[in-house]
């Protein structure tokens, strides 16, 4: 079967910096995929690459959800998450100014229509259209499990519901593959705990693939099927989690990090 | 601070307003009798009065400060408390509407004709609150779309005899077509940079229609643009301005019904999450492009109706109506009632209309009044006149 996410020979230059550097990513259906690597390693510019906040300098992106082979090359990023690619992000990008319900309804919006008119006559349609972004909102809030917050603002939110409020709110437009970019950063080891269980849950019900940015390593070796480790926007291994943990250009990379962070 | 601080403070204020007002305020050249004047009275007025009001400014600032610290955990604002109590609500809208209603029998023609003149302002602040208080899109050439419909009504009865009843929507969509021309190349720009160029279109709408004298008969304007007909019947001047005062309070409750309906729709959803934060909006599936015209076009669009309305009751247009100046207005109505509040922006777009007519005996002062009046509610007040705290989704289970 083909990879559902296939990236090919990507550089992403910024001037002289090639945030990343010939990459090749393939994610599988099903798969819980990890990309790991030191901070300023060309991450974060990845997911933002293949969602179409970036335009590599050059390579291909292909997705292929189903049997047939896309290229998302160029596309703006509302059409990528049309296509079933969604994303959290590393800060923290809630729509402050509305409540939990309101932010995962706005997560519907790729998979409604209603449009100006429909608002105002508010017909038989747009009625049950707003029901079904409402059903499907709560619905989504009772699975991550955050549904006690319902009618908070987003910005009350501790911070690890915070983190939870941001895959809700990807998850409603009913990706095929769910990027995470370090989804425990900020978290005590008690909700990183049932963030693991959650992410499982994800993939063995909902059918979503997953692909992870993360640090904490405990999290990554338990969850993920394949590891994928960059240092300087280039791949430096690949494989399971127990190749990773005994590669030693891992090691390297990551013991240089720590010293520098120190 | 301790007294002597703030009343040295205030000294040091009065003094250099003293020494900047030195050359307007106390020296005067009689021209009659070739002698200067020395004012010197004047200047100690001043010294008085900015001690006074420096004083009072820091004392207003810091009772700000304080309050700004306890609020948090009551976030409704008195006005929204009252619109949330059903039973205070219902009377006054109640009564509100009674009033209206009498308000052409009850008071002059020449009282009538103003507040037609606030209530299409009310229609325009409602339009742009579309813009910047739903989009958050700073547009400052908001008057270019009141142009282009007031032109499509005064032009094409001209040329054709196009009634008002069909103006009306032909105006408005007009506007929303040149709103979305416009709005197109310029609507990737953010903040400073939107709010210089729309300013520039809004005035090259204005040089336009006063250069171009075989479109638009330049400066000297369109006269004769007849008021809306009554069944076809022509009414008496009184008549025909109550009427049209009818026709712009049911405009401007269909413009409230429009606006209520789109903030709690899809659409509206979408406007507001925009304006929260761009890059996640695009992450869920939103078209930020479309998204802005949306609102770039439907803003247009009301601002075109209340140009084809602002037609009718002046009979008279030219392009001195449509300047830069206007638009200012009616970006301080969004601002000072309220962004995004739809009773904000009402009570603001009144208090700034009707204001200045009502003071007119003080009309030397009136700028500066307005200014002042602007200056201060930013300073404290710098939500607007009802703060808008959006009203949210309940959700409730089913
Ligand atoms: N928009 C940008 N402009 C310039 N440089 C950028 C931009 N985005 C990221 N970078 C650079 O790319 C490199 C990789 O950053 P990032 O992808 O955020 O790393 P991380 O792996 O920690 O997520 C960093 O050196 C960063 O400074
Ligand atoms: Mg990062």
């Amino acid at each position: 079967m083909k990879p559902i996410l296939e990236v090919k020979n990507m550089t992403m230059a910024f001037g002289g910096l090639k945030a990343i550097d010939s990459l090749d990513i393939s994610i599988h259906q099903g798969e819980i995929a990890a990309l790991i690597g030191p901070n300023g390693a060309g991450k974060t510019t990845f997911f933002n690459c293949i969602t179409g906040i970036y335009k590599p300098t050059s390579g291909d992106i292909f997705i292929c959800p189903h049997e047939k082979q896309e290229r998302l090359n160029g596309l703006k990023p509302n059409i990528v998450t049309k296509k079933g690619l969604a994303r959290t992000f590393q800060n923290i990008r809630l729509f402050s100014s509305m409540t939990v319900l309101e932010n995962v309804m706005i997560g519907c919006h790729s998979i409604t229509k209603a449009g100006v008119l429909g608002a105002i006559f508010k017909n038989a349609a747009t009625k049950a259209e707003e029901n079904f972004i409402v059903e499907k909102a709560y619905s989504i809030l009772e699975k991550i499990g955050i549904e006690m917050y319902v009618d908070e603002l987003a910005t009350n939110l501790p911070y690890g519901a915070q983190r939870r409020l941001e895959i809700a709110r990807a998850m409603a437009t009913d990706p095929f593959l769910l990027l995470l970019d370090e989804p425990a950063a900020g978290m005590n080891p008690m909700e990183t705990k049932s963030l693991d269980d959650l992410i499982i849950k994800l993939r063995d019900e909902e059918n979503v693939s997953i692909l992870l940015i993360e640090h904490d390593m405990k999290l990554v070796m338990s969850l993920s099927d394949n590891i994928h480790v960059v240092d300087y926007g280039k791949k430096i291994a690949e494989g399971t989690p127990e190749q990773i943990k005994s590669n030693p250009d891992v090691i390297k990379a990551y013991l240089g990090d720590e010293s520098e962070d120190a | 601070m301790t007294a002597t601080g703030e009343i040295k403070k205030s000294v040091l204020v009065s003094l250099w307003f003293m020494f900047l007002t030195f050359p307007i305020m106390v020296i005067r050249v009689n021209t009659v009798q070739d002698v200067v004047e020395w004012r010197w009275l004047n200047m100690a007025y001043i010294g008085i009065g900015t001690f006074f009001i420096s004083m009072l400014w820091r004392y207003m600032i810091r009772r700000k400060e304080r309050e700004g610290k306890k609020e948090k955990t009551d976030n409704l604002s008195f006005a929204q408390k009252i619109i949330l109590d059903k039973k205070i609500f219902i009377p006054l809208v109640a009564l509100t509407g009674l009033f209206i209603i009498v308000f052409p029998h009850m008071f002059s023609m020449y009282q009538t004709n103003i507040m037609i003149s606030a209530l299409i302002y009310v229609m325009l602040g409602l339009g742009l609150n579309i813009v910047i208080g739903l989009a958050g899109l700073l547009d400052l050439g908001y008057v270019a779309f009141f142009a282009v419909g007031a032109y499509s009504y005064a032009l094409l009865n001209l040329h054709y005899g196009l009634v008002f009843w069909l103006a009306l929507p032909l105006g408005g969509f007009l506007a929303l077509i040149f709103g979305v021309i416009l709005g197109y190349p310029v609507l990737r720009l953010r903040g400073d940079y939107l709010a210089i160029v729309t300013l520039g279109f809004g005035e090259i709408i204005r040089l336009v229609l006063e250069n171009w004298n075989e479109f638009s008969f330049g400066p000297s304007g369109i006269p004769n643009i007849p008021k809306p007909p009554l069944f076809g019947v022509d009414l008496s001047l009184s008549g025909s301005i109550i009427y049209l005062y009818y026709i712009i309070v049911g405009l401007v409750i269909f413009t409230i019904f429009v606006i209520n309906r789109l903030e709690n729709s899809r659409i509206g959803r979408a406007w507001i999450a925009l304006k929260d934060d761009e890059i996640a909006c695009q992450a869920m599936g939103i078209d930020k492009a479309r998204t802005k015209l949306r609102a770039f076009g439907l803003g247009a669009m009301w601002a075109g109706m209340a140009g084809v309305i602002f037609a009718a009751k002046t009979t008279f247009i030219n392009p001195a109506s449509f300047t830069i100046w206007e638009s200012v207005i009616i970006l301080c109505t969004v601002v000072l009632g309220g962004m995004g509040s739809i009773t904000g922006v009402i009570s603001g777009a009144l208090l700034l209309i009707l204001l200045p007519e009502y003071l007119r005996a003080f009309s030397e002062f009136r700028m500066i009044i307005f200014g002042a009046v602007l200056v201060l509610m930013m300073v404290f007040r710098p939500g607007g006149i009802i703060n808008n705290v959006r009203k949210t989704y309940k959700f409730q289970k089913t």
